[in-house]
């Protein structure tokens, strides 16, 4: 079967349990796309000979049972993975191969996945176009040198490119989403303490969140519904009554009511994106829901405030990587110079960038002024979204400001990159779900995308919305292969 | 140096200064497991055989507060008077160092689990209350070891994450004799609650010492410096002296004093500057976004309040109270929880007809004795409670006499012999009979007839004469109060 890779999840599973295809079969014709597609620069490590070796065993003793049975599956090389090569896409882990599974892919291993390999992001995470990686760039399988997004571009550019059915990223600003609506695919960033960060190499501990990148809404709510679990292991981590996402998925939305924040109408935004919420809204109206509008007073906040905070507790959580314990170690004269040399040298631009700005809003002296006063304004955002639900059920925006842009376009230009995060960082520090699916395309032919954002622990509704929408959307990503060898 | 009614104060050509001291003491919290991780805290294991993925900060670890440790601070802070906080929150103190594996430590800075408290501390010239300003929990770091190698420093991670209170005093201590009694206090309070062994040699309570001084009767404080993570009461006396005499002669001189943080030299006896104020750590504090502010309920502090033993202060009292004990005999048997527990299980053992004071002396006396020759903690004793208390019983209802005993105890302390087999077996037992006693006193009065008509004549001092005669006939058997009544009788 030469279009396996073509299937969705959802297909593949209906087709491995019925014995339509085997693990192998599918297993093998990823592996093969992948290795085709080098030129994406999507994976750092791949474990493709075990990845074969485990589908030959699963096929052996299949149990059909699993939600996942015989998958393969690559994911973003933040996931801790036992005994594999694990690099958050940076040099000072290059040789790190931790002994231990994070929590989020442990599960998805227990549903019947197999790891294909790990996926290129951006260096811890920092970053909306994957060129903050050290191990290169990602294409996009849109187009020649365009990024794919960030900081999970390996992740958005393997499912849109076909390399793996679904997979993982993470989200601290914008991370899953924003790369999703760069290449035409579905993103999900849950609600804060639904997926456990353990195990995860952290950025922002108070934004972090895993979710996941799929070719459909309901390969989407699948994989969330493996993945989201509490677990008792990250102390953020939330106990509450986890649905069956993909069983309860349903496309009757008559009724919701969705609101449109008038307040991300912002300053300079592209025609095409104006024109694509309104057909968004359109969308909403035809699946016999209700479109209020709201205001989020406090949106524009929403981007410094997350450009102090992120920082801050980036700055902290990087300090463990000091060249002591594990990862990269430059020689130095003493304890001092061996911490600079290694963490100069060990850390990338962007990353050290972050740690200065970290370092100094905490300082004594700036504290209040900065990161007290980012504290207080993320307080502000959050009560926005708590009136906003009082009338509406959900949130509709346009995902970014602008579609996938050239690769160099914007690195010397690190407040034009942050931009991207405009309308994804308020959910993050509101910790609110919000899913980004494909809604057309600009005039160049790119994907834009638009952002469904929902009540904290309301998932399913704005999978519901999502999937109702996708209906009415009835997006055609525009693959043409380019990159294959 | 003057010890007027107990004051503390130092003199120079005509100035008189007082010594101002506050402690912040890190006592480790007695548990199982450290403060975020379930890693083992046995002291003296191997280097780095009791860490954790969370103690080594690798990538994605996170820290899951340990409730034990919790209880424990809560309990410490009820022991202290002190008001327990239903919510506290963990900061992240952020500073570099090859000994501290996540870079930063855990610890409470704005909202500590326990605010203000107290202490009373018993000083020969009656009683004073130490102010607590705070106790919070923190981890501890690891240990940097620079002596194994001539290039290269070693890191044993054991201690990483080993939970430790720090309880932060008022500038309520005035000299050398405080710290000691206030460290006392401490120790002995918290042993009691079982929530820190105390044990200085092992490093589970030290202490970093505030020290300043100003003219006696001055009401502003002067520059302090702080001198860190001191490991024995007598350090610490010793730093304040030489602190407080430094500082002094600095003033002396016309000179100011900088705050900083200063190191105790125990081998040369003096403290020296380690960084100045200027060269302070900007630790960046901020709340720890892995952990979510502490909140414990009313009933969850109840709960452990009703768990808290009778702790020093009360039982001081009860014993003065119930046993009729002086203040001095009730502080030397409460001070250590041990030592309460002995006496206590001696008194409940002696039954009906009991001499509380007879054991108290016994204990403080004999017992003390022997327990400071061999260096024995009293939860050692070679004698044990039970057979402690069958000795008092011995002598108390004249079974043997207050000499003979000190015979028997020595012998019971070989194996915790039973004293009243020791007495049967050695023929011990004291010769309480009057008849026999009366002839044996017959036949020295008759033996010594010239010295009995004197003593009539008037010479009194004989008695003692026949006293011993007496009690060298019987080999020291005999009982010393029937002699002296029979005695008196014949002659």
């Amino acid at each position: 079967m030469s279009d396996i890779t073509k299937q969705s999840l959802t297909n593949l599973v209906e087709n491995i349990r019925n014995k339509k295809l085997s693990s192998t079969d599918v297993t093998k014709a990823f592996i093969d796309r992948s290795e085709k597609s080098e030129n994406l620069n999507a994976y750092i490590t791949n474990d493709f000979t075990s990845a074969l070796d485990k589908a030959k065993k699963f096929d052996q003793k299949p149990n059909l049972d699993l939600k996942l049975p015989g998958i393969p599956m690559a994911v973003k090389d933040l996931f801790c993975t036992k005994d594999i090569k694990t690099t958050a896409g940076s040099k000072i882990l290059n040789n790190f191969i931790p002994t231990y599974e994070s929590t989020v892919t442990e599960n998805i291993w227990n549903e019947g996945a197999i790891l294909l390999g790990k996926l290129n992001c951006d260096e811890f995470a920092m970053g909306s176009s994957n060129e903050t990686s050290f191990f290169g760039n990602v294409q996009n399988p849109i187009d020649r040198n365009l990024v794919p997004g960030g900081s999970s571009g390996g992740s958005a550019s393997a499912v849109a490119g076909q390399l793996t059915p679904v997979t993982i990223g993470t989200d601290t600003g914008g991370s899953i989403r924003q790369p999703a609506s760069f290449t035409g695919i579905v993103g999900l960033k849950p609600t804060y303490g639904s997926c456990s960060r353990y195990g995860i190499v952290a950025f922002a501990s108070s934004l972090d969140q895993a979710g996941p990148m799929a070719q459909n809404v309901k390969d989407c709510a699948l994989l969330h519904e493996v993945i989201s679990s509490y677990d008792p292991k990250d102390s953020t981590s939330i106990d509450f009554k986890r649905n069956h996402y993909s069983k309860e998925l349903t496309n009757n939305i008559k009724g919701k009511k969705i609101g449109i924040p008038k307040e991300y109408s912002v300053d300079g935004m592209p025609k095409e994106i104006e024109d694509l919420w309104l057909k968004g809204i359109q969308y909403i109206k035809d699946c016999g829901a209700e479109t209020i509008d709201i205001s989020l007073p406090n949106t524009s906040y929403a981007l410094p405030t997350y450009y102090i905070v992120a920082p801050a507790e980036a700055s902290s959580n990087l300090a463990r990587y000091d060249g002591v314990k594990y990862g990269f170690r430059a020689k130095g004269e003493n304890l001092i110079d061996m911490y600079e040399k290694t963490r100069s040298e060990g850390f990338g631009a962007e990353v050290q960038r972050r740690i200065m700005i970290g370092t100094y809003v905490l300082s004594s002296g700036y504290y209040d002024a900065y990161y007290l006063k980012a504290q207080k304004v993320r307080k502000l955002i959050k009560n926005d979204f708590d009136e906003a639900y009082k009338k509406v059920d959900a949130i509709l925006t346009p995902s970014t400001p602008s579609s996938a842009f050239k690769i160099g376009e914007k690195t010397n230009d690190p407040v034009s990159m942050y931009l991207n995060d405009i309308f994804t960082v308020p959910a993050n520090l509101a910790g609110l779900p919000g899913i980004s699916i494909p809604a057309g395309h600009d005039s160049k032919g790119y994907p834009l995308g638009l952002q469904i954002i929902g009540k904290a622990f309301d998932e399913q509704n704005i999978l519901n919305i999502a999937y109702a929408m996708e209906e009415k959307i009835n997006f055609k990503n525009k693959i043409t292969d380019w990159w294959i060898k | 140096m003057s010890k007027k009614d107990s004051e503390y104060l130092i003199n120079r050509k005509d100035n008189q200064y007082e010594v101002v001291i506050g402690l912040e003491v890190h006592a480790q919290v007695l548990s199982e497991s450290k403060l975020f991780s379930t890693s083992a805290t046995k002291f003296g294991a191997e280097p780095n055989t009791q860490v954790s993925l969370v103690d080594a900060a690798f990538p994605g670890m996170l820290p899951v507060i340990n409730e034990f440790c919790v209880k424990q601070a809560i309990k410490t802070g009820i022991g202290l008077n002190a008001k327990i906080n239903k919510r506290s929150v963990f900061d992240r103190k952020n500073y570099f160092y090859a000994d501290l594996p996540q870079g930063y430590q855990i610890s409470q800075f704005k909202d500590p689990i326990v605010g203000e408290g107290k202490v009373i501390l018993d000083m020969p010239n009656g009683q004073k209350e130490i102010g607590i300003e705070r106790l919070h929990l923190e981890q501890d770091a690891g240990k940097s070891i620079h002596d194994l190698d001539p290039q290269n420093t070693f890191v044993d991670l054991n201690r990483s994450g080993v939970a430790l209170m720090e309880i932060v005093s008022k500038p309520d201590l005035r000299s050398p004799d405080e710290v000691n009694a206030y460290i006392k206090k401490l120790r002995s309070i918290m042993r009691y609650l079982g929530t820190c062994d105390g044990n200085m040699q092992e490093g589970s309570l030290r202490a970093d010492v505030n020290v300043s001084v100003r003219p006696k009767g001055s009401k502003e404080f002067g520059t302090r410096c702080e001198i860190k993570n001191v490991n024995s009461i007598k350090f610490m006396q010793m730093a304040i002296e030489y602190e407080a005499n430094r500082q002094i002669d600095l003033i002396e001189e016309g000179k100011t004093i900088d705050q900083e943080t200063r190191l105790f030299d125990t081998k040369k006896n003096e403290t020296r500057s380690m960084r100045s104020k200027e060269d302070a750590h900007d630790y960046r504090y901020f709340p720890d976004p892995d952990l979510l502010p502490l909140e414990v309920s009313e009933k969850f502090i109840e709960e452990l309040k009703n768990d808290i033993p009778e702790l020093p202060d009360d039982k001081k009292k009860r014993f003065i109270e119930e046993f009729k004990l002086s203040p001095y005999e009730a502080n030397i048997l409460v001070s250590d929880i041990d030592t309460a527990k002995y006496f206590e299980e001696v008194v409940a053992k002696m039954g009906k007809n009991k001499d509380i004071k007879l054991a108290v002396n016994w204990i403080t006396g004999e017992l003390f004795a022997v327990l400071n020759s061999k260096n024995f903690e009293i939860s050692q004793s070679p004698v044990s409670a039970k057979n402690f208390a069958i000795l008092i019983n011995l002598i108390k209802n004249g079974t043997i006499s207050g000499k003979i005993a000190k015979t028997v105890f020595e012998l019971m302390i070989d194996g915790d012999k039973d004293p009243q087999k020791i007495v049967e077996e050695k023929g011990l037992k004291q010769q309480s009979d009057p008849k026999t006693l009366e002839a044996l006193i017959d036949k020295i009065i008759n033996d010594n007839r010239e010295k009995a008509i004197e003593y009539k004549q008037g010479k009194e001092k004989l008695f003692g004469f026949f006293v011993g005669q007496a009690m060298k006939a019987s080999g020291g058997k005999a009982n010393p109060q029937l002699i002296n009544e029979i005695l008196k009788k014949k002659l």
